[in-house]
């Protein structure tokens, strides 16, 4: 699909924009780009299709577009009414927009209804070399497969919904490489963790942060996801790894994976995106796998973290004068005291879930550190699964019955305390470890402590009451494990 | 989309930086369905404090916020720039802004301008000196006035035109439309679909 390709080394991502050009912007104007596959939940859609209607508008691509429900689903009760009447209502217009304009929607119940960006890649749908968008900045989370994938404001949902394409500008790229060995225990949240820390949450403000490296390489798709997915919190308009063999492997077979000769195809073309030899990015940032540890977030911004074997730090640490105030607003809020070693924090919740860490694989490695244990006394632990899909599969592998003697939770599909839009909140003060993806304030509910960390770590914290990591946990006999 | 050519109105000096959606407008408030009605969500949480400026007198009516770098950082909701805008915001004037946040913005009709650090400062000494004082915003010159201060603003000038022209993208993106047609007409055959096509 070739127009005017550039005679020099590329990036993947250039690529994938140069692969979806319908107009070259000419004179500053932005260049229009198409999407090959629009993600649609209750949250930012409604005002899109009202603007469609007022228009006389139809969807353009009803093929391309597929709708979950996921901010506002209760975890629990999942068969009765949603009794919050705000809620219900959001989740209600999705459902009368999705049958009049023939939208195909996975409603709460369905078997593939969950967090939009676990859903999208469980069946197969998001794959390299695509352009993927969503009413929501975690949509980065889809670049792990080599696509381009960023979140989008309501008016351009609906302008995608209209049209098909959007006008942008081309991002930047920023290449992130990490090479080397993690050490046991620590995973792809931490290095996603450690790379914020590092280039700040603003440090990939208009750029496409592409991993690579060995480490990189060495992950999971669902460490990918987890990686790609917090690229917002470092301000990216989106994250990518190039796809391989890892990709291919995961993709085979899902329900919406090309098959046959269209397989043999996609393949060939998506060996052909990894960024080229030479390939000239505009930045470039590299990280010693090595050197991480289990990381964890002190403050109210995801980059404001340190290793978890370290200490609270000080406002006046930071040299930065506008850090130095952030942070000493952050102390206050979080209740903390500069020189307090992590460790010593206690937890009164920890909260497995989110579109960062929601898959089997993060459910799984949840397990294996609790499994044999009970959790510490007084704290509420819960487990949401981020796809119902993904419920099933826990299930069949009996990790339900590995978190319920535990202890914990074993909630219904969704975003939950991710965001609190359901009844899944923090009360006042209280304070979560969690393996979400923002420590804002408030973010899990209004006056609400947050902690970002991997589901090692919280797991780890769930058994012991405060802040730690697997190793520290006492060796349990082989009767116990 | 309403035509921007100059506003001038009350400046709000808000001085923080980092502003993030979540604070521009907690989540609770995402719940409604309607694109107007969210000026009571503008800082829903910090406006609980008597002492938060926009709960002070001389503030009353503000149009031009004036913010410290990196505004509008986190969740991509519009609904952020929607309650700046039904609060009655026309201008935001910062260093440094989150890019989806700035791009919502454009499409709304509020102005969101680059301004340097110093210019920064400046303008919230301005306003410390005489508190409810007004500015006016130029888009075509790029400039915000202040009293004796005059400081120039970037913005993008696809966006300015846009704002200037009051022009929808939607029907711009329309003019395409063969185009569009002719690269659907290219698309491969493995790229995902996710009904059934005849
Ligand atoms: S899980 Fe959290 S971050 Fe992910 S889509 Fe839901 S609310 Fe957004």
């Amino acid at each position: 699909m070739s127009t005017a390709i550039p005679d020099r080394p590329r990036t993947l991502a250039e690529k994938v924009w140069d692969d979806h050009l319908v107009v070259k912007g000419e004179g500053g104007e932005p260049d229009l780009i198409y999407i090959d596959l629009h993600l649609v939940h209750e949250v930012t859609s409604p005002q899109a299709f009202d603007g469609l209607r007022a228009e006389g508008r139809p969807v353009r691509r009803l093929d391309l577009t597929i709708a979950t429900e996921d901010h506002n689903t209760p975890t629990l009760d999942i068969d009765k009414p949603i009794a919050d009447l705000t809620s219900r209502t959001q989740i209600e217009t999705l459902r009368r927009n999705a049958a009049e304009f023939g939208v195909r929607l996975h409603s709460l119940g369905d078997k593939e209804q969950g967090i939009v960006h676990v859903v999208g890649p469980q069946l197969g749908l998001t794959m390299p070399g695509i352009t993927v968008v969503c009413g929501d900045s975690h949509t980065s989370t889809h670049g792990a497969f080599g696509a381009m994938a960023f979140g989008i404001g309501t008016s351009e949902v609906e302008h995608v919904l209209a049209t098909q394409t959007l006008p942008l500008k081309p991002f930047k790229t920023m290449a992130i490489t990490v090479e080397g060995t993690v050490k046991p225990g620590v995973s792809a949240k931490d290095v996603i963790l450690a790379v914020i820390a590092k280039i700040g949450t603003n440090g990939g403000q208009g750029y496409v942060l592409e991993f690579r490296g060995s480490a990189i390489r060495a992950l999971s798709m669902e460490g990918r996801m987890t990686i790609c997915n917090m690229s917002i919190e470092a301000g990216a308009r989106a994250g990518m790894v190039a796809p391989d063999d890892t990709t291919f492997a995961y993709l085979k077979g899902r329900p919406h994976a090309p098959a046959g000769a269209d397989w043999d195809d996609a393949v060939a073309y998506w060996r052909t995106l990894p960024s080229d030899e030479g390939a000239v990015y505009d930045a470039e940032v590299f990280l010693d796998a090595d050197e991480l540890e289990p990381f964890v977030t002190w403050g109210t911004n995801p980059g404001q973290g340190v290793s978890l074997s370290g200490v609270v730090p000080a406002p006046e640490d930071f040299a930065d004068p506008n850090e130095r105030v952030a942070a000493q607003r952050a102390l206050e809020y979080m209740d903390l005291v500069a020189g307090t070693p992590l460790k010593e924090v206690p937890v009164d919740a920890v909260f497995m879930g989110s579109c960062t860490n929601s898959r089997i694989e993060d459910l799984r490695q949840f397990a294996s550190i609790i499994r044999g244990r009970t959790k510490a006394d007084g704290v509420r632990v819960m487990v949401v699964p981020g796809s119902a899909r993904v419920r099933l599969e826990a299930e069949v592998e009996g990790l339900d019955k590995v978190f319920t003697d535990f202890g914990a939770e074993w909630r219904f599909a969704g975003c939950s305390m991710c965001l609190g839009m359901n009844p899944d909140q923090l009360a006042p003060g209280e304070r979560c470890a969690s393996t979400s993806n923002r420590n804002f304030e408030g973010r899990q509910g209004k006056g609400g402590r947050t902690h970002l960390v991997s589901p090692l770590v919280a797991a780890a914290t769930a058994v012991l009451g405060r802040l730690a990591s697997p190793s520290d946990l006492p060796v349990l006999t082989a009767a116990e494990a | 989309m309403e035509k921007f050519t100059t506003h001038t109105g009350v400046v709000l000096p808000l001085k923080r930086s980092a502003v993030d959606t979540d604070q521009i407008i907690p989540a609770v408030y995402l719940k409604r369905v309607t694109k107007t009605g969210f000026e009571d969500a503008l800082f829903a949480n910090w406006r609980q404090d008597p002492d938060f400026i926009l709960n002070q007198p001389a503030y009353a009516g503000a149009s031009v916020l004036v913010a410290g770098p990196d505004f509008g950082t986190g969740s991509s909701r519009e609904h952020a720039v929607w309650a700046l805008r039904d609060y009655g915001f026309r201008v935001v004037l910062s260093p440094k802004f989150a890019d989806i946040f700035r791009g919502n913005a454009g499409k709304q009709g509020l102005v969101t301008g680059v301004i340097g650090d110093a210019d920064l400062e400046a303008i919230w000494a301005a306003v410390d000196a005489d508190p409810g004082a007004r500015m006016t915003v130029d888009l075509q010159e790029r400039t915000a006035v202040i009293g004796d201060l005059r400081v120039a603003f970037d913005i993008d000038d696809y966006t300015r035109w846009r704002l200037l022209e009051g022009l929808d993208d939607i029907g711009l993106t329309l003019r395409n439309e063969e185009k569009i047609s002719q690269f659907e007409a290219r698309r491969e055959a493995w790229r995902p679909r996710t009904i059934p096509v005849p």
